[in-house]
């Protein structure tokens, strides 16, 4: 089996902020981190090998630091990785993303057919759970998002079983194979590279893809091939209300939840 | 032909998901900025008896994909069936619910469909000058704001979370248009199928429908005092909530959590205990109509956001609000 994971180098969305008066995205001293729900996906796939065996091969678009996240993922366990990386992608939103990815697994299956795509749910610092979709429909993949496990393959069927987070349950579904599937954070918990592997990976060369390396419409990458825009990023506006304030310092307690209760009353709530 | 505004009718086993009468209500605002009819997509397996809901709800033409095929939610026959629809009738807007349903479709739809999709907006509006839809979410875990807009490929999609926009009313007198349309596939083109559904009880509480919800954050300090969060919400006829840290912290499970990697939630009353107020949790309560934030810090962001603030200990405030309200229960009734 031949098993593909996508993975995203995201800035840790907790620490970005904006620049109030400039309005740009203030990212510097912010750590860069591998998407986590990437890594849900990864050791779904890990296990998968370790059960039935497979290669792995991390697939990544991003700057050049990037390599990263793809070495952190060859240190528990993937085999390969590639990192696809020009000027030409840079600000390409998730219909240009799903785009350069979906050809570079084009590519990578000339040479080494895919039987199953693997993606997290989402991306922490976009939010959208838009990208695996894509991806699917362009390759013309089935697609089984918000994987909570893989049960069982059925190679000579060229099928896959699979368990999926829903509202109010959980769908198992059958799925042909090539299939995309996008997981989340339930599924598992994610291994830690032993301290060996960990060193190797660090040595290892990651092969970086310019747009040169395959096949690729270029008015569909980057911000050309993005049909949305940013019209303009602030900070969340605070919400128009004077509050009453009342301090246990300085008013009885009976006095305050009484205070309260009248005011909840008077709204019409109980 | 007019322009049209288009919602995506979601509905499951028959039952409506309220998102779509929520998006509705935004439609209709849209609509009348665009002089554009609004429209409703439903899509399932006998569902044509109940085309005319989403009318009561203010759609002026509901479109009908019946099929057995649809009988149960699969990406490729949904999105199959809904990109022709727009391809026919070139909708210049399109939403969707952001729920797992909605988000999953919506990424297939627009990628056939090689136009922009922006997910989980909190603010819609049409731009006066360009009539261009304006699409406001938030990003970064919700540290930021970004207004995003899609200038020429059609039509400009987005998603919204349950309960971000009002619920409109119902009026059952309206008339509406009834568009039947087929599907056009057969099982063998589907390459994905159902084998059970499981239902989990867990999974199934939403607090999302609740009207009033006791929240509780780091500042509760143990797990154990949830107890007087849940005496509270008892006398109020709600249910509790808890900061992400809360949840973190192992204190209750995801199902109650609320804010930007949790749940959205407008309430007609919410209380929060010892939740400082991250914009992330902001995000996910601020729609409630009342707030009353209990807070031992005084610059607590919390505050900026509440109707009703209360500086101290969350422990003897929450029994003295619940002690109170009992009273007040007790008179009237």
């Amino acid at each position: 089996m031949h098993l593909v994971v996508c993975v995203k180098q995201v800035p840790d969305a907790t620490e970005v902020k904006v620049d109030p008066v400039k309005g740009t995205l203030v990212r510097q001293g912010v750590p860069s981190i591998a998407n986590p729900y990437d890594m849900h996906a990864l050791e779904m796939a890990l296990q998968l090998k370790d059960e039935h065996g497979a290669k792995i091969t991390v697939l990544s678009m991003g700057p050049p630091q990037a390599t990263d996240v793809i070495k952190r993922s060859i240190s528990i366990g993937a085999d390969d990785g590639r990192l696809l990386c020009d000027v030409a992608f840079a600000g390409s939103d998730t219909l240009a993303t799903s785009y350069i990815l979906s050809q570079a697994i084009k590519e990578i299956e000339k040479t080494d057919p895919v039987d199953i795509v693997f993606a997290g749910k989402m991306a922490i610092d976009g939010d959208t759970a838009q990208v695996g979709p894509g991806i699917a429909t362009r390759l013309g993949y089935s697609l089984v998002t918000y994987c909570l496990g893989i049960d069982g393959i059925d190679t000579g069927r060229s099928v896959i079983k699979a368990r999926r987070q829903l509202e109010g349950g959980c769908e198992v579904v059958e799925a042909d194979l090539p299939v995309l599937i996008t997981v989340v954070k339930e599924a598992n918990e994610v291994r830690y590279a032993s301290l060996p592997d960990l060193i190797k990976s660090i040595r290892s060369d990651v092969t970086v893809w310019n747009k040169e390396f395959f096949e690729l419409d270029i008015p569909q990458c980057g911000l050309k091939g993005s049909p949305t825009q940013v019209k303009k990023i602030f900070p969340p506006p605070p919400k128009d209300v004077t509050p009453e304030i009342m301090n246990t310092g300085e008013t009885g307690l009976d006095e305050i939840a009484n205070t309260v209760a009248e005011a909840v009353s008077k709204a019409g709530i109980l | 032909m007019k322009k049209s505004v288009w919602i995506f009718i979601e509905q499951t086993d028959g039952k409506f998901n309220d998102v779509s009468w929520e998006l509705l209500g935004k439609g209709r605002e849209l609509a009348t900025a665009l002089d554009a009819e609004l429209c409703g997509v439903l899509l399932g397996h006998k569902v044509i008896e109940m085309a005319e809901e989403p009318v009561y709800y203010g759609a002026d033409k509901v479109f009908v994909i019946d099929d057995p095929l649809l009988e149960y939610y699969r990406t490729q026959p949904y999105a199959h069936g809904l990109v022709a629809l727009v391809k026919e009738y070139k909708p210049e807007v399109f939403l969707m619910g952001a729920t797992y349903l909605g988000r999953d479709l919506s990424g297939a739809v627009a990628t056939h469909l090689k136009t922009g999709l922006t997910a989980d907006c909190t603010v819609l509006n049409i731009d006066e000058e360009t009539k261009l839809l304006h699409q406001t979410r938030p990003a970064f875990g919700g540290n930021i704001m970004a207004t995003i807009y899609c200038a020429s490929a059609r039509p400009q999609m987005a998603t919204v979370r349950p309960r971000v926009m009002s619920m409109p009313d119902r009026d059952a007198s309206r008339k509406g248009q009834i568009i039947e349309a087929k599907l056009g596939l057969k099982e063998t083109d589907i390459s994905t199928r159902r084998v059970e559904f499981v239902c989990d009880p867990s999974t199934s509480f939403r607090i999302e429908d609740a009207q009033v919800i006791v929240a509780g954050g780091r500042g509760i300090g143990d797990g154990a005092n949830f107890k007087l969060l849940k005496e509270l919400a008892d006398v109020l006829g709600g249910v509790v909530g808890a900061s992400r840290a809360a949840v973190d912290a192992g204190w209750l499970d995801w199902s109650h959590q609320v804010g930007q990697t949790g749940h959205t939630v407008r309430p007609r009353l919410y209380i929060s205990a010892g939740i400082s107020g991250a914009i992330q949790h902001q995000v996910g309560m601020e729609g409630s109509d009342m707030i009353i934030a209990i807070n031992k810090d005084p610059d607590a962001s919390i505050f900026k956001i509440a109707d009703y603030g209360i500086v101290g200990d969350a422990l003897e405030i929450v029994p003295a609000l619940t002690e109170a309200f009992r009273k007040m229960k007790g008179e009237s009734g």
